[in-house]
């Protein structure tokens, strides 16, 4: 069955980082460690383990930098050779034909680690401490780890029990694409602590961005939420998610400055955000935010961050506190604890956020996708998916 | 020889091409056959003793007041104001008109044994002069007697302990002065007169103001009430401005009002043939225009800007008279009106217009686009007496680059403006409801007492400006323009004259009737 398969392979890696650095995000691939071949399902870890068939595998951020061959070599112990991406999957199970999202962390009980790191044991399984080790090849996530598969293949991909979440019947297969990365923003929104009234200013309005607003709405109580945003599309939807204010990303400065009425000084606020959160990931976007938040507000990053040059002289003088925000796991709720996928299907729900998918292709396109996913904003697209609802045996 | 008044041509098969100003440079134009272009009277003879005509001002004034001399005595307070950098346009040849008559205040001031003065530039809201500026403005002699003792101040609006309430109008509308101001014992204006709009109550009731009396009538209500606001008989902002001077005179201020009028004569030799009638362009205008245009094609904008805002204009003084406020103002106007106003028959369905690279708010700046739409629909669309040039539900075509680029030192709310309610609406009465959050941002406020920045409000001021012309054309197309701050105004970008006319037939229909003002130099058309 085809599927992609990425392999540790120098040469090609470094062709990657060349070529999408010529030519952009995403054009790389054809050139790169990424190639459609036939698969074999991959085996099942163990009893409780279960085969899953995709449906609709996103194509994230993070897939596309690893593609690019600009993903930080802080991750080379963390996944396993070679594998198959796709961590953001819809599929049906083999067998029950019930259809699940899929969490793709690989914690402690995916890897049957006894007793679960500490992370794990409080349930925030995005921290878990053991991701290179147990029983599984080294990976963070399915999608990145050599023994479980991933969701550009039609060979499927195995998954732990606990990583399964079913999909309620109203959602379309859209919706269910979106619910891995709507977890990424609940926990990112959740991170920002966000009090009663808060400014808040997101920047990016990708598939992180626009998600963040969304559950930053659903979640917590800002005052003003101000989003830049590069494109008229991401600038439309920014709006319809909640953003009070969207602007273009150059301009976010400007309207935080205008909106807390701060002063200016040294390309720093007086005053500021009291929350924003990082979207992007690049050293450009880093350096704007701290430049927006407040003295003592709270930086949030959620976009990936790889090498970055930056002059964190701000941070320690204004004393802001950065915070990194990946993945999910279980959320401290005013209820009780509860799982951040349950919260991202809740979120998914509330604002329609399957409309975000703007393209599927199929896996035999999959350079064509990558392309259209690098330059998504700009071709007024938000996330891009591989469809392989085709792909039955 | 006698110069000759404004024409009124119309275009036929043999007129040559018409210049455009646009911004930084010109275009010759093909105006349909039919089409009227209106020029300018030609500059007006200059006072041959410009000094001895001011001195006999100051000694014989207009209205019910005693000469200066007589008015001036040992021990008093006497404050000076004048204009600022927004007039004259372009700025003139030293000696600045400014010079010439607070020389001459001075001298008196001094016979009579005067100590106590100081000199304010009444800006109002717009930006601090620069020391260049002020020593250009003032020359050298008053500069160095004053700045360098701290007697040289420019107005500051948002000084709360140097400015003073006087009351409210009948009408309810809040005066507030510089307290130096209105505190002396005489305080003497010195206007320069460059359009029908300026001086008069205006002078001192909103050069000397603040943001709490300025809003009463610095608004799209007023705008959209003046028709226009260079006609101070059909003006609200003539009116109001005209109840809050009577104001600040019956509370005993004593304002000895100086006016000054200019000639037409605009550009200097090397551009002559910018205020010339193109038909009678000689072989030298013909070459001149041919390499500036060649020459400006090829130098970076930044460049051009430079080259332009040094020009220094040889415009002269016609005439000075001093005294009393409103009847010095009676003769000034008529003196604007006798060098500018041209008799027009009609109005028609399009009036096009060259912006040039100046406008009140831009002196060694950029004409960023709030300013271009303030220029055109502000200012040029105004300039006339009796019916705009252009009729209800017609169109303007302005021609002008527009570039997407503001001066951040002098215009920073111009940019938060432009990036954040000409987003929201172009409406200029919906825009009112985010004023009050820009006048009083501290951070404008701060770069306005401290640095050369138009105060916040400013860019809502030149958006109410359009008011009137907004309410009255149905469409206005840019010409040359960059085109997403085109559209960002609200207005259509078009390529080329043709590309324009063409858009506005869809309004006006395919052969309309058209108007182009070709100015500067400035000419107000008596439309009858």
């Amino acid at each position: 069955m085809k599927g992609l398969l990425f392999e540790r392979n120098v040469a090609r890696f470094a062709a990657a980082r060349l070529t999408s650095a010529l030519a952009g995000s995403g054009r790389g691939a054809g050139v790169g460690p990424l190639r459609l071949t036939d698969l074999e399902p991959p085996e099942l870890p163990g009893d409780e383990w279960r085969r899953v068939r995709p449906l609709l595998a996103g194509i994230c951020g993070s897939d596309l930098a690893t593609m690019d061959g600009r993903s930080s070599r802080y991750f080379e112990d963390l996944v396993s050779f070679p594998f198959v991406p796709g961590h953001e999957v819809v599929g049906t199970v083999e067998g029950s034909g019930q259809r699940v999202v899929v969490e793709p962390v690989l914690g402690c009980a995916a890897r049957a680690v006894s007793p679960p790191c500490p992370s794990c044991a409080a349930g925030h399984t995005g921290g878990c401490e053991r991701v290179a080790f147990g029983h599984l090849a080294p990976g963070l996530q399915i999608g990145f780890c050599a023994d479980t598969g991933g969701g550009w293949s039609a060979a499927g991909l195995v998954a732990h029990p606990s990583q399964l979440h079913e999909v309620p019947e109203s959602f379309t297969d859209e919706d269910a694409a979106l619910v891995e990365p709507t977890a990424c923003a609940v926990h990112g929104a959740l991170a920002a602590k966000v009090r009663p009234g808060d400014t808040v200013a997101v920047v990016g309005a990708g598939t992180l961005g626009l998600t963040t607003i969304a559950a930053l709405r659903h979640l917590s109580q800002p005052g003003v939420v101000l989003a830049g945003a590069k494109y008229p599309e991401q600038r439309v939807l920014a709006e319809e998610l909640g953003a009070d204010v969207v602007v273009g990303p150059e301009q976010l400065g400007r309207a935080v400055r205008r909106q807390s009425r701060s002063l200016q000084s040294s390309g720093h606020l007086t005053g500021g955000a009291d929350v924003v959160v990082d979207c992007v990931g690049s050293a450009e976007s880093i350096a704007q935010s701290l430049a927006m938040v407040r003295r003592r507000g709270r930086l949030v990053l959620v976009g990936m961050p790889g090498v970055l040059r930056l002059d964190l002289a701000p941070l320690w003088h204004r004393e802001v506190e950065l915070a990194g925000a990946y993945g999910y796991g279980t959320e401290d709720a005013a209820a009780g604890p509860r799982r951040t996928f349950d919260i991202a299907m809740e979120v998914v729900a509330a604002y329609g956020l399957g409309r975000l998918v703007s393209a599927t292709y199929p896996l035999e396109r999959f350079e064509e996708a990558l392309a259209h996913a690098g330059a998504a904003g700009r071709r007024g697209a938000v996330k891009v998916a591989f469809d392989l609802k085709g792909t039955a045996p | 020889m006698s110069p000759r008044p404004g024409f009124v041509l119309e275009v036929d098969r043999s007129t040559p091409p018409t210049l455009f100003w646009h911004g930084e440079g010109y275009r010759l134009e093909r105006l349909p056959i039919g089409s009227r272009v209106l020029y300018a009277p030609e500059p007006h003879h200059a006072l041959e003793d410009p000094v001895g005509a001011i001195r006999r001002a100051l000694l014989e004034p207009l209205g019910d007041v005693a000469p200066l001399p007589d008015q001036l005595r040992p021990g008093m307070r006497l404050t000076i104001a004048f204009d600022d950098v927004s007039l004259p346009l372009p700025p003139m040849r030293r000696p600045d008109i400014r010079q010439l008559v607070i020389e001459q205040v001075l001298d008196m001031a001094a016979a009579a044994g005067v100590d106590d003065v100081v000199l304010i530039a009444a800006l109002a809201l717009h930006r601090r002069m620069t020391d260049d500026e002020l020593r250009h403005a003032l020359g050298d002699r008053v500069y160095d007697a004053f700045a360098p003792h701290g007697l040289l101040l420019q107005h500051d609006a948002e000084d709360p302990d140097n400015l003073v309430h006087l009351g409210v109008t009948d009408e309810g509308e809040d005066v507030e002065l510089n307290k130096r101001a209105a505190t002396s014992d005489l305080l003497v204006y010195v206007n320069i007169n460059l359009v029908a709009m300026d001086g008069g109550h205006k002078s001192v009731a909103t050069g000397l103001s603040s943001y709490r009396s300025l809003r009463h009538h610095h608004n799209a209500r007023t705008m959209q009430h003046s028709r226009s606001f260079m006609d101070q008989d059909h003006s609200e902002l003539h009116s109001s401005n005209w109840r809050m001077g009577r104001l600040i005179a019956a509370s005993d201020i004593k304002v000895f009002q100086i006016e000054t009028t200019l000639n037409t004569d605009t550009f200097p030799e090397q551009f002559r043939f910018l205020q010339r009638r193109e038909w009678e362009w000689s072989a030298k205008d013909r070459a001149t225009f041919m390499a500036s245009s060649a020459a400006l094609a090829r130098t970076p904008p930044r460049l051009a800007r430079g080259i332009f805002h040094s020009i220094r204009a040889p415009h002269r003084m016609t005439s000075v008279q001093a005294g009393e406020v409103e009847a010095v103002h009676a003769r000034t106007t008529a003196n604007v009106y006798a060098q500018q106003l041209l008799e027009v028959e009609g109005q028609s369905d399009v009036l096009t217009m060259g912006l040039p690279y100046i406008c009140p708010y831009n002196v060694h700046s950029i004409m960023n686009p709030i300013l271009v739409a303030c220029l055109g629909l502000g200012y040029f669309f105004n300039m006339y007496r009796g019916r705009p040039l252009v009729r209800q539900g017609g169109v303007i075509i302005m021609s002008h680059p527009t570039p997407w680029a503001f001066h951040a030192g002098h215009h920073p709310s111009y940019i938060d403006f432009f990036e954040q309610v000409l987003t929201e609406t172009t409406d200029p009465v919906e825009i009112g409801k985010y004023e009050e959050s820009f006048a009083t941002d501290p951070w404008y406020v701060h770069l306005y007492r401290t640095g050369h920045a138009y105060h916040g409000v400013h860019p809502f001021y030149m958006w109410y400006w359009c008011a009137h012309a907004l309410a009255h054309v149905g469409s206005v197309i840019v010409v040359g323009g960059d085109r997403a701050a085109v559209r960002r105004l609200g207005f259509t970008p078009a390529t080329t004259m043709a590309d324009a006319l063409e858009l506005a037939s869809d309004l006006v229909g395919p052969d309309p009737t058209i108007t182009h003002l070709h100015s500067p130099p400035l000419l107000m058309a008596d439309v009858q």
